[in-house]
């Protein structure tokens, strides 16, 4: 029996759907972390019940939580060792460790890859590196305990405890260009990390408004793969760092090939990014967030496109995702169960996935609060809910 | 015993904190002694008050004793003898900021 269960990321908490392998009758649980922002949550690919979660809050920080039962209840797992009834005074000493997995410290040490200590700012000063939230979580593929964090100001960082601690892979930072990295609209995030599971050395990051970027050993070092984007907002439109990606999709099968939403243009690149085309082809706009792989159709994409960089919301008030099964450039509009008049949601990059069952299903939650799902690859959508706070992220986990 | 009012994103954190808090601190009543205090009896409220490097307090976090806005006293300054005895409690507020 499959089933699937959807992690919803909003505004004001965290939110958990739940259906079997058809997708048709759906269970809403949450909201977990009320008020509170969830950027992100995904579950680990080894054990689906482990879920990491990103809590955060301009006011109160960045919280990391866990769970390991599928998303029925949570933990930091930096503070498990300390009982709340086991109250001490400071004079005895706090216990340990404190809120350890929620401490993301920028690494400023010279032997691990000599960070840079500023970034460009709007006005072209310097500006400190300060951390702000983790964007995006991205489990491993093969160990449990492994998982890395995209965060703004952008850095990556990586545990190897189950999220008790978190390390920065300072290489990243360190790239002579990083003095060059500027915020984008949304601050100066790293929101995306895909993984090549043929090649556990390789992954690669994009970062607004930086670019996308590329290790071959394992985070120590890290190259610019931006060549062939043009960016006509920069000062150098080809320039080898400044634009601003906003989403790099691959199938897993096809690690060489990356597809990219950039603030303009939908690319590709054949060459695990060390060249980029552009396949924007006949969408009715090339600007838009999410962009992803059909599951079982490497050369099946999908994207949201979205009016312009100053309106982000759909062309003529109608939500319409795009499919190409041509690995771009011929692009056909699914709007089967979407609205088609007076829609004005946008759809950010982390709120679009897709599941592995056969047919491939296709969700996407929108910033009015909408979750909709396609359980045939595209060709009819329907609402799961259409009442929650104004989505940040979607992730599936399809279940046995 | 000091009294403390938490606000409800951190009382949930907590949690989920039923009312004020109480807590025994050692030496003098301040508001470093009292967030030590807090955040011993709860370690997943480090961070959140007081940044995790810095140990300053975070921007949009404010700390009242009644009507009286002692967010900008120094944080190892007494606080209010009412505050120490416990007839009056220390408040933790976030900011009245965004949406």
């Amino acid at each position: 029996m499959t089933a699937v269960r959807v992690l919803v990321g909003t505004k004001k908490g965290a939110f958990i759907l739940s259906s079997d392998g058809k997708r048709r009758k759906w269970s809403i649980a949450g909201p977990h972390f009320a008020g509170w922002e969830v950027y992100h949550m995904k579950g680990s690919p080894v054990d689906p019940d482990r879920i990491f979660a990103s809590q955060t809050s301009a006011w109160f920080g960045q919280i990391i939580q866990r769970s390991s039962d599928g998303g029925r209840t949570w933990e930091q797992p930096g503070s498990l060792d300390a009982a709340p009834e086991e109250a001490v005074s400071p004079a005895e000493g706090p216990p340990m460790p404190k809120g350890e997995s929620n401490k993301f410290v920028y690494d400023t040490s010279a032997g691990s890859g000599k960070p840079l200590t500023t970034h460009q700012w709007y006005d072209g000063t310097q500006h400190p590196w300060e951390f702000a939230r983790v964007w995006h979580v991205e489990p491993s593929p093969t160990d449990v305990d492994v998982a890395y964090a995209g965060v703004e100001d952008a850095a990556l960082f990586k545990t190897t405890d189950g999220g008790r601690t978190w390390q920065e892979l300072a290489g990243l930072r360190g790239h002579e260009s990083g003095p060059g990295w500027q915020p984008g609209a949304g601050g100066m995030c790293l929101h995306t990390i895909v993984l090549d599971r043929k090649n556990p050395q390789r992954m690669f990051v994009a970062i607004s408004a930086a670019g996308s970027f590329r290790t071959d050993d394992g985070g120590r070092t890290w190259q610019p793969i931006n060549r062939g984007l043009k960016s006509l907002y920069i000062p150098d439109p080809a320039a080898e760092v400044g634009h601003c990606v906003h989403r790099i999709a691959m199938h897993p099968s096809r690690p060489e090939t990356l597809f990219m939403q950039k603030h303009w243009d939908v690319m590709r690149s054949d060459d695990a990014g060390a060249t980029w085309h552009e396949i924007s082809g006949d969408l009715p706009t090339d600007f838009g967030f999410p962009i992803e792989v059909h599951a079982h159709e490497p050369e099946t994409i999908y994207v949201v496109p979205i009016k312009s960089d100053s309106e982000h919301y759909p062309p003529e008030g109608r939500l319409r995702v795009y499919r190409s099964r041509t690995g771009g450039h011929e692009w056909e509009p699914l709007t089967e169960g979407l609205p088609q008049q007076d829609c004005y949601v946008n759809v950010l990059r982390d709120a679009m996935t897709v599941d592995s069952l056969d047919p491939c299903g296709i969700y996407f939650g929108t910033t009015g609060g909408q979750v909709y799902v396609s359980p045939d690859g595209g060709d009819h959508w329907s609402a799961i809910t259409r009442d929650l706070p104004g989505v940040l992220s979607v992730e599936v986990q399809t279940l046995a | 015993m000091i009294r403390v009012v938490l606000p409800f994103q951190l009382r949930m954190l907590a949690g989920a904190i039923d009312g004020e808090v109480t807590l025994a601190v050692d030496g003098p009543v301040t508001q470093s002694s009292i967030l030590d205090a807090l955040e011993s009896r709860y370690p997943m409220l480090c961070g959140t008050i007081r940044d995790h490097a810095t140990r300053k307090r975070r921007p949009l976090v404010r700390f009242y004793v009644g009507n009286q806005d002692v967010t900008h006293d120094a944080p190892d300054a007494p606080l209010p003898a009412a505050v120490a005895s416990g007839a009056v409690p220390f408040n933790i507020v976030g900011a009245i900021a965004g949406g």
